[in-house]
């Protein structure tokens, strides 16, 4: 369980970040733990509602993961996220940047970007079910489209938001279009990319555990729906807490690299 | 000392002139009709000449730069680097902007690579030319430091280094101290006057600061504003180096008042020609 308060600690920094009276932030994060274990058991122990406890959950878990059901759904969710995050990603780049350099591209294809942003990508799948099957297709299609418009928007917004006197600094020094493209125009609006893949990233994920609630024959997902039909409570519980966990991960792993690539800004 | 410029001059420029204006005019569309931010401005600029150009806020001197820098185009008339027309920036015209602009994902030595990059040099002889650059502004030190972790005056001797780099004939700044507090501003021009007697380079100067357009500059152009006009051309007839002593001295406060009154008490539009 400390996997969830490990990443939280600031990568710049060496030394655990304290608050104002000196408690290291990680040491509150862990207090934080298991105040709220303790507050689920109290719950659980109530019996007011049908809720189990943190031990029959845990036990649920270990089972899950020895017979290899845990990380057989966990890889089918997370192949499907990388796949269609991936997808949407590569595509969202050079379409952003040419929306953002290209005024005719932008006026092109900005109505439909802000139109399809506006549908929820989970509204698409009873669409994406029937013309493309209940296999990955359709599943990899929706996250690639939720991951594709929360990034596309972030690249545009990078390119049109690069400082115009870095752009004519670059000309002054007899910089051509391609140069000032290529070595200005994409390292300032990095930063923008990077916040727009970590929203697609988390909006991904989000989407394909919805997509696999609806039809699935594996996934995290799934198993809920699966667990749902057998009122087996903890497997559901396992399945919550452990796509949380896999999206903080990714979550903090973006977080990481956006840190390292640019560690140049000057943060205020 | 002063020379009242006749802006209908048919005469071309003095034959040693670097950069000319030639009767520019550039107007701004705005909001119901035309803004006309410089009206009619001729302006010659010797080789190797330091001049520096002071007038009240929207007086055009800014626009008059980015003329010369092939940053904007001219309504009409014409400017001229050595005999012909600009068209469009090239770096044998570097710009010092006040924001610095620099690249904020490069070091200083990126950053002073930048515009060497751009050309044909051989790696080697890039790298000894930024090496120059750098050492020339007194930032070897800070070489492989990010923009953001130097001050603010340490980032302007950067982007001067930058500008150097290139060997432009031309330097053309817009207020780059203008950013800086007053101790920085006075070293900075110490330092900019002492790069600039060691490579002697044609520089056109923007300021808002009396005291500094008298300090490093030949001649002061004074602009007037609405429309953007040359007002006077007062003549600096001190020796260079110039020195603190030189800016104690009662001729520095002479000339320094003649600007100041030109700069604050304008007389209209009107009655000026």
């Amino acid at each position: 369980m400390a996997v969830i308060t490990a990443p939280d600690k600031t990568p710049t920094t060496s030394t655990p970040r304290r608050t104002r009276r000196g408690v290291p932030t990680l040491l509150l994060n862990l207090i934080a733990l298991v105040v709220g274990v303790a507050a689920w058991a109290l719950v659980a122990s109530a019996q007011l509602a049908d809720v189990p406890g943190p031990l029959s959950v845990s036990s649920r878990a270990l089972d899950l993961i020895e017979d290899g059901t845990l990380a057989q759904d966990a890889l089918a969710s997370l192949r499907r996220v990388f796949l269609g995050f991936a997808l949407g990603t590569l595509l969202a780049v050079p379409v952003g940047f040419l929306m953002g350099w290209y005024p005719l591209a932008r006026g092109l294809l900005e109505p439909y970007v802000q139109f399809f942003r506006t549908i929820p990508p989970l509204a698409i799948i009873p669409l994406a079910i029937v013309l493309m099957g209940i296999g990955e297709t359709p599943k990899v299609f929706v996250i690639f489209l939720a991951a594709f418009l929360s990034c596309v928007v972030a690249a545009f917004q990078g390119v049109v938001g690069v400082d115009s006197t870095l752009i004519n600094a670059a000309r002054v020094l007899g910089a051509p279009d391609r140069v000032i493209f290529l070595k200005v125009v994409i390292p300032a609006a990095t930063p923008f990319l990077l916040v727009g893949m970590r929203i697609g990233l988390g909006s991904a994920w989000a989407t394909v555990v919805a997509a696999e609630l609806i039809a699935a024959d594996k996934g995290l997902g799934y198993e809920m729906t699966h667990a749902q039909t057998y009122y087996d409570i903890p497997t559901i519980f396992v399945g919550l807490i452990t796509i949380g966990v896999i999206g903080l991960v990714m979550d903090r792993l973006l977080l990481l690299a956006e840190r390292r690539l640019t560690g140049w800004q000057e943060r205020r | 000392m002063s020379t009242e410029l006749d802006s209908t001059d048919p005469v071309p420029g003095r034959a040693d002139a670097k950069i000319s204006f030639r009767d520019v005019v550039r107007t701004f569309p705005m909001k119901g009709g035309e803004f006309t931010a410089l009206d009619r401005v001729s302006l010659d600029v010797g080789e190797r000449e330091f001049v520096t150009v002071v007038g009240p806020s929207g007086c055009g001197k800014s626009t008059l730069l980015n003329l010369a820098a092939g940053l904007v185009e001219p309504t009409s008339g014409e400017v001229l680097v050595d005999g012909r027309r600009v068209a469009g920036p090239g770096p044998e015209r570097g710009v010092i902007f006040q924001q610095y602009a620099l690249f904020p994902w490069l070091t200083v030595r990126g950053n002073v690579e930048f515009g060497l990059k751009l050309t044909s040099l051989a790696a080697d002889e890039r790298r000894r030319r930024a090496e120059q650059a750098i050492d020339l502004v007194g930032l070897s030190d800070f070489a492989d430091a990010l923009p953001k972790t130097l001050s603010g005056g340490m980032k302007q001797r950067c982007a001067i280094a930058r500008a150097y780099a290139v060997d432009p004939e031309v330097l053309l700044m817009d207020e780059p101290f203008g950013a800086l507090d007053a101790l920085t501003r006075v070293q900075l021009q110490d330092q900019l006057l002492d790069t600039w007697s060691r490579r002697k380079r044609t520089v056109v100067f923007i300021t808002h600061d009396v005291d500094e357009a008298v300090y490093l500059a030949r001649r002061v152009v004074v602009m007037a504003a609405r429309p953007g006009r040359i007002h006077r051309i007062i003549d600096v007839d001190l020796p260079y180096p110039r020195t603190e002593e030189l800016r104690l001295s009662p001729e520095f406060a002479r000339i320094r008042n003649e600007v100041w009154h030109s700069v604050y008490h304008q007389t209209p539009a009107g009655s000026a020609a």
